[in-house]
């Protein structure tokens, strides 16, 4: 039997360097955010009020343009906008039951980028992260070491980490320190 | 016969594979030695003619190198790149050589070939199992002050690290469809499977290659090629595909509930200079749907007289660092067995050059080839025979032989002595997983028995033997389609001797080692067992047969084998052993990984933080949170700070950063009727704009929490709780919510850390404020004490609030967070001038208590109703329904005799009680005294010019102007029941 040589290719930074990152930790922009919060039958109106489909399953997202919706319950979608969003005024207007809290400044956002973005990320967040189990597009509420995170899947390579602001300085840090040993 | 001496007299030339150039120096116990890259320390040292290495943990015997692998319980060593990163207890013939590594021996003074502490050895028949319990029982004191101390500095083996570890340690969670731990042939067989259906395979093996005892087996073929050969090309191939993850020098250590196994990969324990930045072990929490069990087995020892000499060791291990590391064990190698697996091992040594002049077999009539094979090689084999005992102390230099059945002795001289008492199945993680073993009577082993989770075990670990069923079960379980794997010439592993050899039986007093970590010897274990010790569990504790860090690999089936001949019974009834993890040894650098330093706990800090900090603020950690406690200007204590800052607001006015405060949104049509089921308040009439104090109890009628609530719309409140229970509450309304009242259409949300608050308290409050506020009018009037407005504050939105907790006149700005910072100091810019004061938590605590507004978790303990607290006023009293109200009317929290919320003035106004401090009535009573409360809060006020308290104290609303005792250790405190609030009690301050 003959067997197939399988090379791989090795960056040359990465030969005898295993700390060289390869998934970049930097922060979101400014955003505008806001809790939703609503029963189905208010699902169909907020989605036209929002321009997007409100998602209904776990762990999905819908997007419109900056504008997105991340389903964290059965009741609860975390939007997420442009920081000049006219999202709250939108929903101002709706006149169905629901309710539309600012959480602009109470959370942060932390994008993990790069071919190492996955194992970054599951270096303190026990979620299967495989494609198949958090496809591009997946968001949940989950962990990130000691505190919670919201999780959103927005590219194959790339996370968005949205965390309480008081707990940015952990979240940032913990992903720094698990970026330094994700040399993919 | 050719050997090299330039990486030790006892490497052979031309066997092993490692590369006789690529040298590594190392030291051991300060002697500079050579090595070869690929050796481990065992090996190197064998290599080097070093059999001893360490002492034994009781008697501090003479110990060597037993194994090649990681249940190795003798050859245990103390390694040190520098201070900080000095590992005790390594095992030599698990660390990998590298150029400079330090190595040295433990447990013995002043050196490893003369060790003072050996006299135990001399007087071990002073020191039976169990010796602790019973000889040093009198006098009773000695035991804690003389005997234990002694005791454990005499035994143990390493000295823990004293230096903080500067190594840093990953992690990674992880999931797979299979994950196999084992590389050995089971495993990559499994691998191959696997792979093929396109399933995500993690396989992990202890070693740093692959191969298990495919890295020995010398004559094995598969596939057409040296067994190592095809290892080596299989894990090639396996590394070369996408959805499979090969960890070497990965031990799998805990097998936990629904497949969740913990590993830990050693990243740069064999590096020379690592990479600063590299971790020095990395966990891997992995999920699997399917876990292989591949694990092998480990080869036992035979239990005789002295087996505990170094150069005695285990035949495979020889075997291993012969065909791996090119290293004899010695030159004249003698070979004691009871199963066909060492006569491999005796051919190898034979075919490389060594001298083997004895293969004595337990066994009457041993019928294998391999048997007929040693004899042909001119090897003599004595069957029916046994080692009586091995001769020699710091190495072994003869084996005494007799026939089993007793004879005449003859003496061969040797300087190895290679066993094998047969071979164990690795069911340590199988048994981890709670599946429960059973008993092969046939073959005297515990095999994987009952499954409890999606777990299944190939090869060695589960009792089957030969290579081509091991293969064939790895291909089955990877339930993949691969074409047959096919092998020849894999050796026999069955069979063997469990229990003590010929002559270290029941009449025997010799020194015959079963747990050599923990110098246990099978006199040992019937002794346990004539002292009334009948289960394995019983036995295991009395002799600490099995409990070392080895878990007793190779000792826990000798050691049960010998208590069931003592007992007379059969070995399952004498006890199942339970694994439990680790497997091996795991450092707290691994199971604590990036949770180091700042990412031990998150510290959570305000938006103004930055702000306190340059003002030299001191911190108070409330929580995870840091809060700015007192601002020590030059020269000042706490004290006077405190002092300080508590006057200014009292005459100026002070600011403070409340961002901590927890705040919920309450949204929704229902929310004031939601309000009404979680407060004592009545919250359905309260205005738009207006504020109100809640009290929230739990079901049974205590205090849970307390907090302004603010109406911002019909249907809108923005409510605040303590820092401390900011969390709790959310969950306890999202719970009623959910549980009790779904049919409400409210929906919370926390906003705590959207808003940034910045309290200004005091006279010149809305002086200092007004001029950056736009669109609300600050007026009295207009926006009096108690109420809430949506305007902005230079130049962005803001909540104000009109509220106090310091009885002054106040606001609080809350403002987006991101903006706090500007705002606190656009703010304090102003009001400088002004004698606008920042204070902190503590002139916080004293102001409020000045006022007798209480902490709930200071003042209260969960324990106290609102009636305790004096709180009666915020209960609604026409309400019919809210949590807690069946609770407040239980017959004991309404009965005289309750515990209630009082001031206290000391009659020496300058004494200030201590909080916690028990109050009594007569304090000439003798003790113990019938206490009648404790001081819940304490504090020097400078507005009031004397110490004040808060207390609860037995009916002390009744008590109000009796003379009570506080006895302390320096004496007894007089002290007046007084009403809660010590300055300006009529609150007129608050609508300034």
């Amino acid at each position: 039997m003959v067997e197939l040589a399988h090379a791989t290719r090795l960056h040359p930074l990465q030969a005898g360097n295993p700390d060289v990152a390869s998934a970049s930790v930097t922060l979101a922009d400014n955003a505008t955010r806001v809790s939703l919060r609503s029963r189905a039958d208010a699902v169909a109106a907020l989605s036209g009020t929002l321009g997007l489909a409100l998602p209904t399953k776990p762990k999905t997202t819908a997007t419109s343009g900056s504008r997105a919706a991340l389903w964290l319950g059965p009741d609860e979608w975390l939007i997420i906008d442009d920081v000049d969003s006219s999202v709250a005024a939108d929903l101002a207007e709706a006149k169905v039951l629901h309710s539309a809290v600012d959480i602009s400044h109470r959370n942060v956002g932390i994008i993990v980028d790069g071919r190492g973005a996955a194992a970054v990320v599951n270096g303190g967040c026990p979620q299967d992260l495989s494609l198949k189990a958090f496809p591009v597009g997946a968001a949940s509420r989950t962990v990130l070491g000691k505190i919670e995170i919201v999780l959103w899947r927005n590219a194959e390579n790339r996370f968005r980490v949205e965390c309480w602001r008081s707990f940015a300085n952990y979240a940032y840090a913990f992903l720094r320190e698990s970026a330094r040993d994700v040399a993919v | 016969m050719s050997t090299s001496t330039h990486s030790g007299s006892n490497r052979i030339h031309g066997a092993g594979r490692l590369t006789p150039a690529k040298t590594v120096r190392f030291t051991f116990d300060g002697q500079n030695l050579t090595g070869l890259e690929g050796d481990t320390l065992a090996s190197a040292l064998l290599a080097n003619g070093i059999h001893l290495v360490g002492r034994s943990f009781k008697y501090h015997r003479p110990r060597g190198i037993l194994s090649a692998g990681s249940e190795e319980p003798n050859a245990l060593v103390d390694i040190e790149r520098d201070k900080s990163r000095r590992q005790p207890n390594v095992r030599a013939t698990v660390q990998e050589i590298y150029d400079g590594l330090k190595v040295k021996s433990q447990n013995r003074w002043p050196s490893l070939t003369f060790d003072v502490g050996a006299l135990g050895d001399v007087f071990s028949p002073m020191l039976p199992a169990g010796f602790y319990y019973k000889t040093f029982m009198w006098p009773k004191f000695a035991w804690k002050s003389i005997y234990e101390p002694r005791i454990r500095a005499a035994a143990g083996l390493g000295v823990t690290p004293g230096e903080p570890d500067t190594d840093r340690y990953s992690n990674r969670f992880a999931h797979c469809d299979v994950l196999i731990v084992g590389a050995g042939a089971a495993g990559l067989a499994a691998a191959l499977s696997a792979a093929s259906t396109g399933a995500s395979v993690i396989i992990c093996d202890e070693q740093p290659e692959a191969g298990g005892a495919l890295r020995y087996e010398s004559a094995v073929t598969i596939d057409g090629q040296p067994g190592y050969e095809w290892a080596a090309s299989a894990i090639t191939k396996l590394r070369a595909l996408d959805n499979v993850t090969v960890l070497t020098r990965t031990t799998a250590f805990g097998y936990y509930a629904q497949n969740f196994v913990g590993l830990v990969e050693r990243i740069s324990d064999h590096l020379s200079s690592p990479a600063l930045d590299m971790p020095r072990e990395r966990l891997w929490q992995v999920r699997a749907k399917k876990v292989v069990l591949a694990t092998g087995a480990i080869e036992r020892h035979l239990v005789f007289a002295n087996n505990d000499r170094p150069g005695v060791m285990l035949a495979s291990a020889a075997r291993l660092f012969l065909n791996q590391h090119g290293v004899a064990v010695g030159r004249k190698v003698g070979v004691y067995t009871s199963n066909d697996s060492a006569y491999a091992a005796a051919i190898d040594l034979k075919n490389a050059g060594i001298d083997v002049p004895v293969i004595v077999d337990t066994r009457d009539n041993p019928t294998s080839a391999i048997v007929d094979a040693a004899r042909s090689l001119d090897i003599e084999v004595l069957t029916g025979h046994a080692v009586f005992s091995a001769g020699g102390k710091r190495r072994v230099s003869s084996m005494s032989i007799q026939p089993t059945r007793g004879g005449s002795e003859r003496k061969v001289a040797v300087d190895a002595l290679i066993m094998s008492g047969g071979w164990t199945p690795s069911v340590h993680l199988f048994s981890q997983s709670r599946g429960k073993v059973t008993w092969d009577a046939a073959n005297e082993r515990f095999l994987p028995g009952t499954y409890a989770q999606d777990c299944v075990s190939v090869g060695a670990c589960n009792g089957t033997d030969g290579l081509q069923a091991t293969l064939d079960e790895g291909l089955a379980a990877g339930e993949g389609r691969t074409s047959p794997i096919v092998a020849t010439n894999g050796t026999e592993w069955t069979g063997g001797m469990i229990g003590s050899a010929p002559g270290a039986g029941a009449d025997t007093s010799v020194k015959a080692f079963v747990d050599f970590q923990n110098d246990v010897t099978a006199k040992d274990v019937r002794l346990a067992v004539r002292e009334g010790m009948h289960s394995i569990e019983h036995v295991k504790r009395f002799t600490t047969n099995g409990m070392a860090t080895d878990q007793g690999k190779t000792s826990n089936l000798h050691g049960l084998a010998i208590a069931a001949e003592a007992l007379d019974r059969p070995i399952p009834a004498v006890g199942l052993t339970t694994f439990r993890a680790p497997f091996t040894p795991v450092t707290f650098g691994a199971i604590v990984n990036h949770a180091r330093h700042d990412l031990f706990d998150p510290t959570r800090e305000t938006p103004m933080h930055d702000w306190h900090a340059a003002q030299g603020a001191a911190f108070e950690d409330v929580g995870q949170w840091k809060r700015a406690w007192y601002y020590p200007q030059a020269g000042e204590d706490m004290h006077s700070a405190v002092n300080r800052e508590c006057v200014a607001v009292r005459n100026q006015a002070g600011i403070f950063d409340a961002s901590t405060l927890g705040k919920i949104e309450v949204v929704g049509p229902d929310a004031a009727k939601f309000l009404e089921l979680l407060y004592t308040n009545p919250w359905e009439k309260l205005g738009v704009g207006r504020c109100r104090y809640g009290i929230m109890l739990r079901e049974d009628g205590f205090i849970y929490d307390d907090g302004v609530v603010g109406r911002l719309a019909e249907d809108r409140f923005h409510v605040t709780t303590t820092t401390g229970g900011a969390p709790r509450v959310m969950h306890h309304m999202e719970d009623y919510l959910q549980t009790e009242f779904p049919h409400l259409n409210v929906w919370l949300t926390s906003t705590t850390e959207q808003w940034a608050v910045i309290a200004v308290q005091g006279p010149k409050a809305r002086e200092i404020i007004a001029p950056l506020v736009e669109g609300i009018d600050m007026s009295n009037e207009a926006m009096p004490h108690m109420s809430v407005r949506e305007g902005k504050i230079c130049g962005v939105p803001t909540r104000l609030f009109r509220m106090s907790f310091t009885g002054e006149s106040g606001y609080e700005i809350n403002v987006p967070a991101d903006y706090g910072r500007a705002v606190w100091e656009a703010v304090y810019g102003r009001g400088k001038p002004l004698g606008l004061t920042p204070y902190g938590t503590e002139a916080m605590h004293v102001l409020r208590a000045e006022k007798g507004y209480i902490i709930v978790g200071q003042d209260t303990d969960g324990t106290v109703t609102p009636h305790d607290a004096g709180l009666t006023w915020a209960i609604g009293k026409n309400k019919t329904d809210y949590v807690g109200i069946r609770g407040l009317l239980r017959r004991d929290l309404v009965a005289n005799g309750r515990k209630q919320l009082v001031g206290l003035k000391t009659v020496d106004p300058t004494i200030v009680l201590e909080e916690g401090a028990q109050i009594v009535a007569n304090p000439n009573q003798p003790v113990p005294m019938t206490m009648i409360g404790h001081v819940t809060s304490s504090y020097w006020s400078e507005n009031c010019g004397r110490s004040i308290a808060l207390a609860l104290v037995i009916d002390g609303t009744k008590r109000l102007g009796e003379t009570l005792y506080v006895p302390m250790p320096n004496g007894v405190i007089e002290v007046e029941v007084t009403g809660m609030v010590f300055f300006d009690e009529k609150g007129e301050r608050l609508n300034g």
